[in-house]
């Protein structure tokens, strides 16, 4: 029996139902009394989980109130922990004083589905901006999306700082370089930042409410549009816990085309944020020679699969395109001129000490402060956390051709571009060996309908980190609710950390190494 | 050194455009000329500004400043500020927390305020429609001189909507 299971059992016993259409079967979930949503918390932080996420969703076409959920992670586990909240009195006990992540879940839940947390120290909304009229809850059913919303009177307060010499640096959401928009606030005494208050949300486009008027196909080109830069692990993230609904067995040669995908989205974007991160401390020659290696990978991919970056490319039951033996050819040379050019390209990045200068010591994220904001992806294998999905939850082929994950500890701009560097290199490793042991067959299944009021989960590994999607059927198996956790969503908080201390100046540094997503974010 | 040597190594690498629109870009490029060297003194300053995008966009953005594309040979320049600008390039659905930010970038540009809408999303809100969180189309809510569009659209294709939209003015 798994451990983050009996932990449940023996805090809360028998109160803790396991039942349910709930997927995939490894997943372990339970309903507990309300009550006890903060036992099943203290219970989870004393076996050292992580907080993956939590969410609440509207159940009333199953005749039922809102359901709040909360995911734990534990090395290869994951548990759901879900309470059941009536519809005339929405509220439950907050748990971010056992989890900070939930700081910002909460905040997030009680501004777009109106359910309280009692407790939550930050009563300010998220997401939700001052202008809202302060009873629009988007997710809930009863809110009709299709109607412009009026803009009402409000006001945000930000943190203050105090104090002689301080004073505030206000930028955005409107930025100078061409990155998504979002607000941050510093307080800053001369050139060292005090504090950092993020505030997120500007490019809120309705998602997770748009995927409950989409079909299960549509979803997925949906999901491909989250995060147009991780729109391969997005895609995949969604169709995977749609497959795990219908019990869809999705051929072997698509998982391997998946993977691929994957792999390849992972380097080349991790090829561009290392030329970008260079170019932020005033390297432009790195940004201009990783583009390139950059670009030359997107032509490939529209080369062979018809898209630079291979949207909607993965579908439910598997992928839209197949390859050839010409691709794979091209494919293989291509990786082996990277990865010398790339080499080359290390050794410079390594041997100038301008450079090192600026990316050592710099926004640093101790490893204790990425558990406690439990971390994901590059900025955890950089503060000393030894997470991957691939590695801990692979799919195949990963399980076959295993995966070396890079784990540093000085959580510095530098080993969160080392982290990078390596894992290029592993990931052209990956893609070989993909494409030597390519299996023949089908690329795509039928996937099939969930059966009403079933529930699906699933964690891919994007380029960023974890990325988790749960989705609900509701009572005619349509599309009842479909939860984004991407990697942002815990990173954003480890920015606000890593900067304190740096001089504003190096801010730019920082916030490129971290390369968070807004979209993703926002929803 | 070795950075010397691999600048040398890696050589020039901008290349012609594909044939297949070198015909449009020689017919649009000699009207370019023309409205730049008329307009512009031969340079174009642009604003990007996402107004709501999923990134994907930016990233193609990003492509044509790449060695590649090297637009800055058409005398293409990005600008961190719109006073600057002489053209915004934006990216959509205008999403409903952004309006207030795009209108006060629009207003801060100076004439001739161009203004090129990239993307799907750009053009009329793309998958993600018009509900209470995306307004749709840029031309929703600033006023809209060209549109490009294509999910995302290829650096060619961006390129050719840049040049578009000076030819008509």
């Amino acid at each position: 029996m798994s451990i983050l299971k009996n932990a449940i059992l023996s805090a809360i016993g028998t109160e803790a139902r396991f039942d349910g259409r709930n997927y995939p079967a490894s997943v372990d979930f339970c309903t507990v009394p309300r009550g006890k949503f903060i036992d099943a918390a203290r219970a989870m932080k004393k076996t050292n989980a992580l907080l993956v996420a939590e969410w609440s969703a509207d159940e009333s076409p199953m005749g039922r109130g809102f359901g709040v959920f909360a995911c734990y992670r534990w090395g290869a586990e994951y548990l759901i922990v879900r309470i059941g909240l009536p519809h005339d009195d929405p509220i439950f006990t907050s748990i971010t004083g056992k989890f900070l992540p939930a700081y910002r879940f909460e905040r997030q839940m009680r501004s777009l589905m109106g359910v309280v947390p009692v407790g939550h120290p930050d009563a300010r909304p998220w997401i939700k901006f001052e202008d809202w009229p302060e009873d629009a809850w988007p997710l809930r059913k009863s809110f009709d999306a299709s109607v412009p919303m009026p803009r009402v009177a409000g006001e945000y307060h930000f943190v203050r700082a105090e104090g002689e010499g301080v004073y505030e640096i206000p930028v955005g959401p409107v930025h100078a370089g061409i990155i998504e928009p979002g607000h941050f606030r510093f307080q800053a005494v001369g050139e060292d930042i005090l504090n950092l208050e993020e505030r997120l949300g500007y490019v809120h486009k309705g998602i997770e409410k748009r995927f409950e008027a989409l079909s299960w196909q549509e979803g997925s080109r949906l999901a491909g549009r989250v995060s147009g830069d991780t729109t391969v692990a997005h895609s995949l993230a969604y169709c995977m816990a749609l497959e795990s609904m219908t019990g869809c067995n999705v051929p072997q040669r698509a998982q391997w085309l998946r993977a691929l995908f994957l792999e390849r989205e992972r380097i080349a974007n991790h090829l561009g944020d290392i030329g970008a991160i260079c170019n932020d401390a005033a390297f432009a020659f790195m940004l201009y020679q990783m583009s390139r290696l950059k670009e030359i990978m997107l032509r490939t991919n529209h080369k062979f699969f018809g898209h630079r970056f291979m949207m909607d490319r993965t579908i439910p039951g598997g992928v839209s395109v197949d390859i050839d033996s010409n691709g794979k050819e091209h494919i293989l040379s291509e990786l082996k001129n990277l990865l010398k050019e790339f080499n080359r390209l290390v050794t410079i990045y390594d041997e100038n000490s301008s450079l090192e200068d600026r990316v050592r010591d710099t926004g640093i994220l101790i490893p204790e402060m990425a558990r406690e904001i439990c971390a994901v992806g590059i900025v955890a294998r950089a503060s000393g956390l030894n997470l991957d999905c691939r590695l801990q939850n692979p799919f195949p082929p990963y399980d076959r051709i295993g995966v070396n994950v890079p784990v540093l500890i000085y959580g510095d701009v530098n080993a969160r571009v080392y982290v990078r560097i390596r894992e290029v290199r592993e990931s052209i490793r990956i893609i070989q060996e993909i494409i030597k042991t390519l299996p023949d067959g089908p690329v795509a299944a039928d996937c099939g309908i969930p059966l009403p009021d079933a529930s699906g989960f699933s964690a891919v590994e994007g380029w960023r980190g974890e990325i988790v999607y749960w989705l609900q059927s509701g009572p005619n198996g349509e599309i009842n609710r479909c939860m984004v956790r991407d990697p942002s969503s815990v990173n954003w908080l480890g920015l606000e950390q890593a900067v304190l201390g740096n001089i504003v100046p190096d801010f730019p540094l920082c916030n490129k190494s971290f390369n968070q997503s807004y979209s993703g974010h926002d929803l | 050194m070795k950075i010397l040597k691999q600048i040398l190594r890696t050589g020039i690498v901008t290349e012609p455009l594909p044939s297949e629109v070198a015909a449009e870009i020689r017919d649009i490029g000699a009207k370019l000329q023309e409205a730049i060297r008329k307009h512009f003194s031969r340079s174009l300053t642009i604003r990007q500004v996402d107004a709501g995008s999923c990134n994907g966009c930016e990233l193609e953005i990003h492509a044509i400043n790449n060695p590649i594309y090297n637009c800055e040979r058409f005398g293409i320049h990005f600008t961190a500020s719109p006073r600057f600008a002489d053209m915004l390039l934006v990216t959509g659905p205008v999403t409903r927390n952004m309006e207030i930010a795009l209108r006060r970038t629009y207003d801060a540009t100076p004439p001739p305020k161009i203004v090129v809408a990239i993307g799907d999303c750009g053009c009329n809100g793309g998958i993600f429609g018009e509900t209470y969180a995306s307004l749709g189309g840029i031309d929703k809510v600033i006023p809209t001189d060209v549109i490009i569009p294509g999910c995302p659209p290829t650096p060619i294709a961006i390129l050719n909507g840049i040049l578009r939209a000076i030819g008509s003015r």
